[in-house]
Parts: C-alpha cells; structure tokens; sequence
C-alpha cells in the first residue's frame, strides 16, 4: 500500500485537493518540466479509453518519463485467466507508478492493497474517476476564480453519471449549491441526496430544464443521456430532447456561466452552442493533461513547490 | 405442564454459549455464520419459540465452546438484537448485546456483480453505510446494501 496512490477524490481533503490545483496551475504554465527523468510509468488499460489513456500518457511524456503498458487486456494475461493480483505484483517489479484502468467495480482500490507501487485510478468501471474530477474542479476553479460559493447545475443522467456524483462529494469543502435536472428516471441517487444533506449542502431537484434554472447558474454541467440505461425505450424517445442544450438558451445567462461536459458529446449540447464563449467543455478536456500532470507527481512524491523555486533560480 | 414445556424450551447448559433471542427469520443464517455445522459439539438450535417482545424467537446453545468475540459479532449484522450469554457451571456468567464491527471481513458477499470481490479470489470488506443508516458498504466498488439483506458468504 502506497500513501500516495489516488483511487477516489473521496481520499483527499480540502488541503489535498487544493494543492492538487495548485500544481495544476503550475504546469498549465510550465507544460515541459522533465521530473519524471529516468522514470518508468505503466499504463495498465484492463478496458480501452482512448481520451484518458492518451491524456495520461502526454502527462508522462511532457514530465519527462518514459510510458509502457497496454490498451487493451485481450492482448494481455488477463484474457488466460491470470488474476489482477499477480498482473499488478508483476508489472510493479518494472515501474514507478501504475496508472490503471478496469472494467471492474473496485479494481483499483484492491490494486492499492497488493503493492507498494504507487496506484493512480484512471476509473474502475462505474465507481471512481478522480482524474476526470480533478480536471473539472481545476476548469471550475480557472473559470471561476474561485470554488466557493458556487451555484452548480448538474444536468442529464445524474443517476449513472459517476462523473457528477463524485464531483458533488469533492464539492463539499467549497460550500456549492446544486441544482439536479434530470427526468424521474435518472434522477440523482438516494445515497447522494442525503450526503447532501448530511453535508448541509442546499440543493434543488428540477424535471424541467428551464431558463429560471440556467440564469441563476455559474456552472452547467451538462451528461449524456444514454439509451441503454432506459428499460422502457418510450420514455427514453420521450426525454431524450428535454435536457439538450440550445445556444438561445444561453442569451439572458451570467456573464460568468461556464458550460462543462465529461465528452463524449452526443446531442446533450447542440452544436450553435459550440462558438459561444460560455461553451469550456473542449478547454476542460485540455485541463485534464495539467491535473493528470498532477496526479502523477503527487504519487511519486515530487513536491511542486520545489519545481517552483528551481523555476525562479 | 406450561413450566414442563418452558423448561424443555430452554434446558439447562452446564458450560458453553447461549445466543438468544435471534429473530426468527435470522436463525439459520446465525447457524451458517458461526458455522455450526462443522462442530461436533452438544449443540440445540430452537426456533419459533414464544418471545415476550418479538413475538417468536429463535436461539441456539453450544456445550462447551466459547466463542471469540469478533465470531460473535459476526451475527450482528444479520440479528442485531441477540443477546449472548456465557454460562459457566449452569450460572449466566456474562450477558450481553452483539455489536456491529466496523469492518466486516469474508462474511457477506458483494451483490454487484461487476464488484472486483465477486472476480478475483479475494475476501470481502464491508463497512457501515454514513450516507444509509441500516446499510453496509462494500470497501472496494462502495455498493451499499441492505444488512438484513445481505448474502452471507
């Protein structure tokens, strides 16, 4: 087990976080900063992502390390039946770090409990994806200028979109209030109302997504509605449409509202919306390399607050 | 012949472990916990008996064998209201209630079927739900689930 390992945003506190964004901040401003020199980093991808692989590859690459790994685990023991177990204790004879992806439930948390290699979560089927919530607070943060007091409007499939609720866990040391538009049958789950509750956390539930809802917003985070999660195809053909987002929706907004998206975008957002200047979710997807270029130095020890000063000298 | 009866519901243990008041439906879940079957002890295993503040009751007695806490504890979750009582020589020499461990390890199994736990040879972790107050939480995919419905392992 290494400390430094990242498998929820759930395991970091406010300080954590914080200092997450800082360094993002960082190589947002210095992208080449050669740290990783003589490093290896393993891209184990148990389930292919294309986006989040390549973007934690460019990571390693820029800082400087070198990257072997796999894309696909058909290629790989996994598809003779050898157990994550022995994959995980075998490839950290090899590297500094295990950047992992898994279609299971869990997977990375258990990779944490069979090695001392540090472990980074780059999402283990629909439980956690801490790079992808970092890369959203970072986009929140660089918008906004702030994170506190933040109106947030989570809009679309806030049932099985694990990107919103752990967004919403790790917006709780900022004091937001939620706003959840979604259809009865996406709605957002019991679990993460009541840590809402707990947490003191105002929020509002909306069938309709209206102009009331979008003008009193900072953020907008908008998901993909997806077929396959509806076990009535009417109803799905009846609320596809209901949670997209037009560019004439936008005209009577906050200056500051940002519009995020996780990507893919299928037809959530419509594409006029594409050149207004409130539409962040291409920008947000870059943020994602200088999080990730976080991440990494965060579970290899490398304190960024020394790059600074070597910067400076 | 109501005191005959009485007495034969609950005849006497010279030593061993007295788990009573276990609700009826928890009975035989408690048995395969604490994995009664395998023990070639005096065992006597009771259930739909009278209980005053339940209705009916199930309960089980052990000759001979004191069980270690944390084996006992492991029926909290499925009968968070039995009562355990050690006898020593025919006397009740401890009486207590089972308590909820915060970990619970290898007994319930994941009902996610996508969870790591149900796909690698490993054991199971739980812990109590902050966000579900009756629930536990699975350690690795945070699945939450119903303790009285738990699938014991």
């Amino acid at each position: 087990m290494n400390a430094n390992s990242l498998v929820s945003v759930a395991d970091l506190d406010k300080e954590q976080i914080l200092s997450l964004l800082e360094a993002a901040r960082f190589f947002e401003e210095n992208p080449n900063h050669k740290v990783l020199d003589g490093k290896v980093a393993a891209t184990l991808f148990f389930e292919p992502s294309t986006r989040t692989r390549l973007s934690f590859e460019t990571a390693v690459n820029r800082l400087g390390g070198r990257v072997i790994g796999f894309s696909d685990a058909s290629t790989t023991s996994s598809s003779k039946g050898e157990t994550l177990k022995d994959t995980i204790k075998m490839v950290s004879n090899y590297v500094d770090i295990i950047i992992m992806r898994h279609y299971l439930e869990g997977a990375a948390r258990y990779a944490t409990e069979v090695t001392d290699t540090p472990i980074v979560n780059a999402g283990d089927g629909a439980n956690q994806h801490p790079s992808q919530t970092m890369l959203d607070l970072y986009s929140i943060l660089k918008t906004q200028g702030t994170l506190e007091n933040l109106t947030i409007t989570m809009v679309g499939d806030l049932k099985y979109g694990r990107t919103v609720h752990s967004l919403l866990m790790a917006m709780k040391y900022f004091k937001p209030t939620f706003r959840f538009v979604a259809c009865d049958e996406l709605r957002m789950p019991r679990e993460y109302i009541e840590f809402c509750r707990r947490e003191g956390i105002p929020f509002e539930e909306h069938k309709d997504f209206t102009r009331e809802v979008i003008d009193s917003s900072d953020i907008l985070y908008m998901t993909r509605v997806q077929r396959e999660r509806f076990s009535d195809i009417m109803e799905y053909e009846a609320v596809k449409d209901l949670y997209t987002l037009h560019n004439s929706m936008l005209e009577t907004s906050r200056p500051n509202l940002r519009i995020l998206h996780p990507l893919p975008r299928v037809n959530e957002i419509n594409q006029d919306v594409d050149d207004n200047p409130k539409a962040y979710y291409f920008e947000q997807a870059r943020n994602g390399l200088y999080a990730r270029q976080a991440i990494i130095c965060r579970a290899l020890g490398i304190n960024v607050e020394d790059l600074k000063k070597d910067i400076k000298k | 012949m109501t005191t005959d009866k009485k007495e034969l519901a609950v005849a006497a243990l010279r030593n061993g472990t007295v788990i009573d008041h276990i609700p009826s439906d928890a009975l035989f879940k408690c048995v395969k916990v604490l994995n009664l079957e395998e023990m070639d002890c005096t065992l006597t295993i009771g259930n739909n008996l009278a209980s005053k503040s339940a209705g009916t009751k199930g309960i089980i007695k052990v000759a001979d064998v004191f069980f270690p806490e944390d084996v006992l504890n492991r029926i909290a979750l499925i009968a968070p209201s039995a009562v355990i009582n050690i006898i020593n020589d025919y006397e009740v020499v401890e009486k207590r209630h089972v308590e909820i461990p915060a970990e619970i390890r290898g007994i319930v199994k994941c009902d996610n079927p996508k969870c790591i736990t149900n796909n690698e040879p490993m054991v199971t972790v739980f812990e109590t739900d902050p966000d579900k107050p009756g629930n536990i939480r699975c350690h690795y995919c945070n699945h939450s689930i119903d303790r009285n419905k738990a699938t014991i392992l």
